[in-house]
């Protein structure tokens, strides 16, 4: 059952009261998520049978991929481009310019594209699905839906957390290309490190290792966005005004743990 | 059919139904009325458990529904028919995609046999023209009117309307009347409705409820209703100009 009741507690006798129902309410949030995310994800094989479910898929892929290219792009093109720069500046300082191309296919690879393709869609994909279920459930309409016994999380979440699965690796990979191509640009005209050089110091470094574990992380990220603006959206209560605040609190949620997991990852696949 | 038994709920520390226990009789219409925040919204969520109550228990045939939960409660919610206050359409679908939602997912037909049942249920609700429009392109009485036909599309047992009339100008108000009315005897569909609207209640009503307090002050048919003398129904009455003798010129 989604549609849920508004817990309702008496004022807090004191501030250790008030910390330790807050914590309790936050552990019981943490559980209903990673609920819901089970679920969605559970639900995927059957959703590719169906052909409703495949057809809403498709409508999300293109929400979640092809409206969020544009940013991806630039982003993507910047952050190399500041990457080449400050990682240029530095190794000049020792003659080795050269080398900005491992510097940069290296970061992208491990850490950036993962991260920036994930901020991306937190910020543009994960807002815009807290906010659309956040509506529908203060607009009755996942009461509604549960009363004509349809899963909101098989007919809502499910299809955008196949979506998101598939396609953060995607946008985190083309970050990556494109971070490169940024690099490369700014070695080129700014450190005088010639295309070729940049290009061939970028492929020696890179290891097959790094990007696996960079479209790992990208995956994490997809399901932890999806899981958070749903979530917010369903447990959306206070009309417009609770509309606002789920779509905020997904956005900082997915932000907080895509920094969170991505550190987890990162201290599980690289030993020190 | 429905049965209420000395059903509490607390909300925000407030008793909104107190003891609160009731009957409703298979193919009757059953109106629910009384002052806005009396709880009348949330009687009707506890017969499809949206809400459960604080104490006592809510009956649908022989099954305590306020108990249930998965796949036993989606069953129970398969005989309900639920018409929200604003129609609770989804908003990316057509009037015919919202009508045949719930047939698509939860039924076997065919897709000539989807679009013959939302066809029928257009037409019952007077919107044979309008399903290839989106919600926000009809106005709100046709929105009602839609989600009406997408509470009726299963043929269910047991509809329930939230506030069926309210925003809605007379005329259009009388005509959603005149449906629960027609769904009620051609479809024997028990009707339980929440209003306001107490003219529209002593037309289509065969009991009426008047909710104050979290209990029920009257039940009675239209016109044991109208000469109550009951304090809470005659204040209400009063204010939308009906005395005992019916419905008086302002």
């Amino acid at each position: 059952m989604i549609t849920r009741e508004p817990v309702y507690t008496d004022e807090p006798g004191s501030m250790l009261v008030s910390l330790w129902r807050q914590i309790i309410l936050g552990l019981g949030a943490i559980g209903r998520a990673g609920s819901l995310t089970v679920q969605a994800l559970a639900g995927i094989p059957a959703m590719l049978l169906s052909r409703r479910g495949c057809r809403e898929m498709m409508r999300q892929l293109f929400i979640a991929g092809i409206k969020s290219l544009p940013v991806v792009t630039v982003v993507g093109m910047f952050t190399g481009m500041i990457l080449g720069l400050q990682v240029g500046l530095e190794l000049r300082r020792f003659n080795q310019e050269i080398y900005i191309g491992s510097a940069v296919m290296v970061s992208l690879l491990r850490e950036m594209g993962p991260f920036m393709s994930g901020l991306i869609l937190a910020a543009c994909v994960g807002s815009s699905m807290a906010a659309q279920i956040g509506t529908m459930t203060v607009n009755d309409e996942i009461a509604a839906l549960e009363i004509m016994s349809i899963s909101p999380v098989r007919f809502l979440m499910t299809p955008r957390m196949a979506a998101m699965v598939m396609m953060t690796p995607i946008l985190s990979f083309y970050t990556c290309v494109l971070g490169v191509i940024g690099g490369g640009i700014v070695g080129q005209t700014q450190l005088n490190v010639p295309w070729d050089q940049y290009i061939t110091m970028a492929i020696d470094f890179a290891r097959m290792r790094d990007l696996y574990v960079g479209l790992f992380k990208a995956l994490v990220f997809g399901i932890v966005i999806t899981g958070v603006s749903c979530y917010e959206g369903f447990t959306t209560r206070m009309g417009a005004v609770g509309v606002g605040k789920a779509t905020r609190r997904s956005v900082i949620t997915s932000f907080l743990l895509i920094l969170i997991f991505g550190y987890i990852i990162t201290r599980l696949f690289y030993d020190l | 059919m429905i049965r209420f038994e000395k059903v509490t709920k607390q909300l925000g520390g407030k008793n909104v139904l107190e003891d609160l226990s009731f009957d409703i009789e298979q193919g009757e219409i059953f109106v629910i009325v009384g002052p806005s925040g009396t709880g009348k919204s949330v009687t009707l969520k506890h017969m499809v458990r949206l809400l459960t109550p604080t104490s006592g228990a809510v009956w649908v045939g022989d099954t305590e529904v306020s108990a249930l939960d998965g796949a036993a409660l989606s069953k129970v919610r398969g005989r309900f028919g639920y018409l929200f206050q604003g129609g609770a359409l989804l908003g990316w679908m057509t009037v015919a995609e919202n009508i045949a939602l719930p047939l698509r997912e939860n039924t076997k037909m065919t897709e000539d046999e989807i679009a013959a049942q939302v066809e029928e249920a257009l037409g019952l609700v007077g919107m044979a023209q309008d399903g290839d429009k989106l919600p926000s392109e009809i106005s709100g009485g046709m929105q009602k009117r839609a989600g009406l036909a997408r509470a009726i599309v299963r043929r269910p047992e047991i509809v329930l309307y939230d506030e069926p009339t309210s925003g809605l100008d007379p005329v259009t108000a009388r005509t959603i009347d005149r449906l629960i009315r027609r769904l009620n005897k051609e479809l024997g569909i028990t009707s339980v409705v929440v209003s306001h609207d107490l003219q529209g209640a002593l037309l289509i009503a065969d009991r009426i409820a008047m909710l104050t307090g979290g209990r029920f002050v009257e039940v009675s048919t239209p016109k044991e209703f109208v000469a109550s003398e009951q304090p809470d129904v005659r204040r209400f009455l009063d204010a939308q100009f009906i005395s005992k003798k019916g419905i008086e010129g302002m």
